[in-house]
């Protein structure tokens, strides 16, 4: 077959239209969702660093330290396997010396030394866990939350060694068997994540407060809000009474202050 | 020919083994999937706005990418509300939005899915609407 070059050219020219003509109608899918705007619900809760005052004084029976971790396990859907190996925890207690660790003696109040210290994730300014994540599954958002992506963990736990405050679960087995009764409008996790608190960011992108601060709105023994605004209750709280932190000698800077208060009952 | 008793049958079962995978299958996967969108939330829309999110063509396509969009909206902006392009409002939520209106994942989203051989991994963890549990 022989081609002179003016029949070249045509061929050429016809063929580099046709391209051009099948990327401009291919290109308009994409379209679609490049122009997708998305946006913040409008009733969110902002905030410059979220923060959470635990007020000790406040729990005083089982009850209350029930209701505030049913409020977060249940509607959050954490499987109970019923042994500590496996366990899964969001909010949880601890005695006082393992709570802040180097701050007891031995002549501290028997009601201290017994009573047990309500913890969660600390969504510390300076995250240790952040830091280690090789995929940025667990990173912080512009409001001070240290938030999980659970899409994008691989279950490497170098989050578990880094986080100070064990607040981090691993997912040893599948948890779905373990759940007694599923909130259908919040996922579940799988074999092989790791998990935690995270200040109920579903609850705060729609306006409301986390659910354990909910649980206990009564004697306001949890305190949530921006430390960030000076005018927050967070802050008036944190003005008028004595605080302490988990480990600040550690310099992650934890958003949960402790009022550890004297010597009332410990359920 | 030589053989040819021989030959002509050896070269029947031949064929009939490397030929297997096309004759197994024929009729069986050729069925084209329908998904089925009779479910009660889109029942009760009115037929002239029986509409996906965006243009059914594009939701054929393009859902993967969309999903895969919203969770990583979601999660790392925290923007919970998707603008759609004929301007109507979407909570961007795979189990409480998309399955809110499909709500029969058997016969919708696995019917595509078990064609193609897809397997999202989404509901290890998202709880899929109740009336499908199997
Ligand atoms: C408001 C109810 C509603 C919501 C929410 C919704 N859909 Fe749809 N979807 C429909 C309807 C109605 C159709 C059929 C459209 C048509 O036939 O034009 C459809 C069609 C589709 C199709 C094409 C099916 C086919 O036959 O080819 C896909 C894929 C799809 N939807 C996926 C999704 C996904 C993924 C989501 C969540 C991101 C979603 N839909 C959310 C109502 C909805
Ligand atoms: C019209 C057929 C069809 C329907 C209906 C459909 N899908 Fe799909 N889906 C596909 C195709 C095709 C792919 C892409 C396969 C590929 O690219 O390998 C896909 C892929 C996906 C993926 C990505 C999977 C991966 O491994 O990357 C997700 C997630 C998904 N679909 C979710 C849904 C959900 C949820 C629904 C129901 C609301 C749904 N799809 C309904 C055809 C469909
Ligand atoms: C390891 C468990 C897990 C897997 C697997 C998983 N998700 Fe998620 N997903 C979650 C959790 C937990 C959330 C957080 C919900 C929230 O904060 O509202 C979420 C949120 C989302 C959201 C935004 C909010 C919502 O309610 O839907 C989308 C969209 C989403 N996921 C899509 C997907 C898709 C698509 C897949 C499969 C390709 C998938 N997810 C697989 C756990 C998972």
């Amino acid at each position: 077959m022989s081609m002179d070059r003016r029949d070249f050219l045509k061929i050429a020219g016809i063929t580099g239209l046709l391209g051009a003509g099948v990327a401009a109608v291919s290109g308009k899918m994409p379209g679609i969702l490049e122009a997708a705007v998305t946006s913040p619900n409008s009733n969110a809760l902002k905030a410059k660093q979220w923060a959470m005052v635990i007020d000790m004084r406040k729990f005083k029976t089982q009850d209350d330290y029930k209701k505030v971790i049913h409020a977060c396990h249940s509607i959050h859907n954490i499987p109970e396997f019923g042994n500590p190996k496996d366990e899964i925890k969001w909010i949880w207690t601890d005695k006082f010396e393992h709570t802040f660790v180097g701050q007891e003696h031995e002549h501290i109040s028997e009601a201290v030394k017994e009573k047990p210290f309500v913890l969660l994730c600390n969504h510390c300014e300076k995250p240790a866990c952040v830091r280690v994540c090789p995929t940025k599954a667990t990173f912080k958002r512009n409001d001070g939350i240290v938030m999980m992506d659970y899409h994008r963990c691989i279950g490497c736990r170098f989050c578990m060694a880094a986080c100070p405050f064990g607040a981090r679960s691993f997912n040893y087995r599948d948890p779905r068997p373990f759940i007694k009764d599923n909130n259908p409008k919040y996922p579940t996790r799988m074999k092989g994540v790791v998990e935690k608190c995270t200040f109920c960011v579903e609850r705060l992108d729609e306006g409301l407060m986390p659910a354990c601060v909910e649980a206990c709105k009564d004697t306001k023994a949890l305190v949530f809000g921006d430390v960030g605004d000076p005018a927050s209750e967070v802050r008036k709280v944190l003005k008028d009474n004595f605080t302490i932190r988990r480990k600040p000698e550690l310099g992650t800077s934890p958003s949960v202050y402790y009022i550890v208060g004297g010597g009332e009952n410990a359920g | 020919m030589y053989n040819s008793g021989k030959i002509i049958p050896g070269i029947i079962i031949f064929l009939a083994i490397v030929l297997f995978p096309f004759w197994s299958n024929l009729g069986k996967a050729n069925v084209k999937p329908e998904p089925k969108i009779d479910t009660p939330v889109i029942q009760q829309m009115p037929v002239e706005e029986r509409k996906c999110i965006e243009p059914k063509e594009f939701m054929k396509a393009g859902h993967m990418q969309m999903l895969n969009d919203w969770r990583d909206s979601v999660i790392r902006d925290g923007n919970r509300v998707f603008v759609s392009s004929t301007g109507k409002h979407y909570n961007m939520s795979l189990q409480n939005e998309c399955l809110r209106c499909h709500s029969n994942k058997k016969d919708f989203c696995d019917k595509c899915h078990n064609y193609l051989a897809v397997k999202p991994y989404c509901f290890d963890c998202h709880i899929e609407p109740k009336e499908n549990k199997s």
